[in-house]
């Protein structure tokens, strides 16, 4: 969970080439939990498919697919970020203070401000981390509090609600274009941008590397402070824009927005199958546990389940999720030293 | 190629470093005077002594009643997870077990069962809630990490099932009273006892057994800890069935001080329990920490809290402070070791020219 060396061959899952098909395949228990969760309860209760009831799953996951995609970046790397609902609150009430302030501000001016103010937050873990070399866990639990403290000096009990804001801002999450909401877009578009550079980019796999093996990434002259640095810089950046975009979902945005939602996003990208020890997972897997996450509360609701079991079933899916893991790291060693055992 | 050329030398004159060290490194009583605990203390002394001279009304019996009402469950949590987090695991769930326990405890009140059936049955709850991690964990060998977030939505979620969004209160007033009651004139509330006779056996069991000794070397390397015939497993799963024990216990005291269970009583506790273990200088890597050393750190971010909020300071400060403190804690060492490596390795290279060519040489 850090970027110093340190010896987890006994706890971390035994780690795998993430480029292999096998990793792939990873992402592939969750998406069919997912349809066949979907179908199910479209099967009971068809209402749960309508334009309207897609359009609320869809904005439901919006945020958090876009929080849990730059919590993956982090963690890849092996670290993790606890101050990303702190940022996004702090975020999204100055998105709600600058329409006030400032009357007439142009949207995209707003936008890039949020990604700004949010991308110097993520920054400043980013620099805790990798030059004070202090534990990940450590610093963004620190920076959780101080963020959220800040917030609340700067709101004090003051909170702006939609109609503090243009029309056109509001229905960033109201219009559709092709059945999704123009927010989900850009959700989708972050997976893809980021997937692909996870993928293809030199910068994107020396992050697995320095997940997987710290020290030997260093050795290899990958420069993982910076690299590390980039993680948590990208995570804020995304939090940012998370944060501009609960303003343009939600009705009222004050001094507690965003409380209590890091280990939701942590959730999502383990149930999407990124390895919470670095090295393993994708993007993608982590959209896909995100959206699972955000329907399966939802689906409990059309299928008419007591509201009171959701959390419950949240927790244990949760759990299934890190089991399916260790089985799966289990069965790719067996056969790694299966195949090892014929070549020599 | 220059990389692995400083690497290795670095490596050496550490090694050396250390060998250089030992002699002068500080024994006895200076060592207990001079120590990361000592030092937590020194602050906490400081700072009461501060917060009575400035601040009336710090210095009287009622600040001591609340100031402990208010850190009794982070007091007592912390105690089994200084020793999880010393052998390198951690455990999330714990005010979720802290809320199960609450909420168990007031549905069994409010079915007329007698309040001693209920607090054995809710306690077993936790013992039982704390086992499952301990399985998973210890066992099955899964990230505590994930597996304890898991727990937390799980727990936090049973907590529901029992109990919805109600709420019970009406537990028997001579048993909430006596959880607020104070020992004679001194301000010092009576479940204190038992809290301290909690800190006293976790304290002897790190400090004094080989079982305690144990968990240090699993934080240090679990593969040589099981070489040298250390249960690994075994000693794993029992630290979080305590966990889960001691987090019910404070689910007990959490329902009959405010004398209401509900599902989300402590919830976000797990938090401020790992910032106190960490600011009493317990390493998140495991290996590292001590008893008096987060006692020591509960009490000051209790004691700064009362203060500030006797100040009249907003509580938004407060929460700036408990992460500042927690940052500077763990920041202020490594800049520290920074500063000496940095001063060694040029005295070393001043006074020692042959020693580090040689190790250049051998490796």
């Amino acid at each position: 969970m850090s970027s110093t060396v340190r010896d987890t061959s006994t706890s971390a899952p035994v780690r795998r080439r993430p480029w292999s098909s096998l990793a792939r395949f990873r992402e592939l228990p969750v998406a069919i939990a997912l349809v066949a969760l979907v179908l199910f309860t479209y099967i009971q209760n068809p209402l749960f498919l309508s334009p309207q009831g897609t359009k609320d799953l869809l904005l439901n996951a919006t945020i958090i697919i876009i929080l849990a995609v730059g919590q993956t970046l982090v963690i890849i790397t092996r670290n993790i970020d606890l101050s990303v609902g702190s940022i996004l609150g702090l975020v999204a009430f100055g998105t709600g203070t600058l329409f006030a302030d400032v009357p007439g501000i142009p949207i995209p001016v707003v936008f890039l401000i949020g990604l700004a103010f949010g991308g110097a937050l993520g920054a400043v873990n980013g620099l805790l981390v990798t030059v004070a070399k202090v534990p990940a866990l450590v610093i963004t639990l620190g920076t959780l509090y101080i963020y959220r403290g800040l917030n609340n000096a700067w709101a004090g009990g003051k909170q702006y609600f939609a109609g503090d804001r243009p029309a056109e801002f509001g229905s960033l999450a109201v219009d559709t274009f092709l059945g999704f909401p123009i927010i989900t877009l850009i959700a989708v578009l972050v997976v893809v941008v980021v997937a692909i550079y996870l993928a293809g980019a030199r910068s994107g796999r020396d992050l697995y590397a320095i997940g997987s093996d710290p020290a030997a990434a260093r050795l290899f002259g990958i420069p993982v402070g910076r690299r590390v640095f980039l993680a948590f810089l990208c995570n804020g950046v995304l939090a940012g824009l998370a944060g501009v975009l609960y303003a343009a979902r939600f009705n009222s945005v004050g001094a507690t927005t965003g409380t209590g939602m890091e280990l939701d996003i942590v959730a999502a990208a383990v149930v999407g199958g990124v390895a919470i020890f670095g090295g393993s997972g994708s993007v993608v897997g982590a959209a896909l546990g995100a959206l699972l996450l955000t329907t399966i509360t939802s689906a409990l609701t059309a299928l008419r389940v007591d509201k009171f079991w959701q959390q419950a079933i949240v927790g244990v899916l949760i759990l299934a999720a890190i089991i399916v893991d260790r089985l799966a790291a289990l069965r790719t060693a067996r056969r790694l030293r299966l195949s090892e055992a014929r070549d020599d | 190629m220059t990389d692995t050329d400083t690497d290795t030398s670095l490596e050496v004159t550490s090694t050396s470093q250390t060998l250089a060290r030992q002699p002068k490194g500080r024994t006895g009583l200076a060592r207990i005077l001079l120590g990361r605990d000592a030092v937590m203390i020194y602050v906490l002394i400081v700072a009461v002594l501060l917060f009575t001279l400035t601040l009336p009304r710090f210095g009287s019996p009622v600040t001591v009643g609340f100031l402990l009402l208010d850190v009794i469950p982070v007091l007592l949590i912390a105690m089994p997870m200084t020793l999880i987090i010393i052998t390198g695991e951690i455990d999330l769930s714990v005010a979720s077990i802290a809320g199960l326990t609450s909420a168990v405890l007031g549905v069994l009140w409010a079915g007329g069962m007698d309040i001693a059936t209920a607090l054995l049955l809710s306690v077993g709850v936790g013992i039982l809630a704390g086992a499952f991690n301990g399985f998973l964990v210890a066992v099955v060998g899964l990230p505590s990490l994930a597996v304890t977030i898991g727990t937390l939505a799980l727990f936090r979620g049973l907590a529901l099932v029992v109990i919805g969004d109600n709420a019970v209160a009406n537990f028997p007033p001579e048993l909430t009273a006596f959880f607020t009651s104070k020992i004679g004139g001194t301000g010092i509330p009576t479940v204190m006892i038992g809290v301290v006779v909690v800190i006293a056996i976790f304290g002897v069991l790190l400090h004094f057994t080989p079982f305690g000794r144990g968990l240090y070397a699993m934080g240090f390397s679990k593969e040589a800890a099981r070489f040298v015939g250390i249960h690994v497993a075994r000693d794993k799963f029992w630290l979080y069935a305590s966990s889960g024990l001691v987090a019910a216990l404070a689910g007990v005291f959490w329902t009959l001080r405010y004398s209401s269970a509900r599902s989300d009583n402590a919830s976000g506790l797990e938090l401020t329990v790992i910032a106190a273990v960490l600011l009493g200088g317990v390493s998140i890597f495991g290996g590292k920490g001590s008893i008096p050393g987060v006692v020591a750190g509960v009490l000051l971010i209790g004691t700064i809290n009362y203060a500030l909020r006797l100040g009249r300071v907003s509580d938004v400060v407060l929460i700036i402070v408990t992460g500042a403190l927690l940052i500077i804690s763990v920041v202020t060492p490594s800049i520290i070791d920074a500063v000496k490596r940095w001063v060694h390795s040029r005295r070393m290279r001043h006074e020692l020219p042959q020693a580090s060519a040689l190790g250049k040489a051998s490796a």
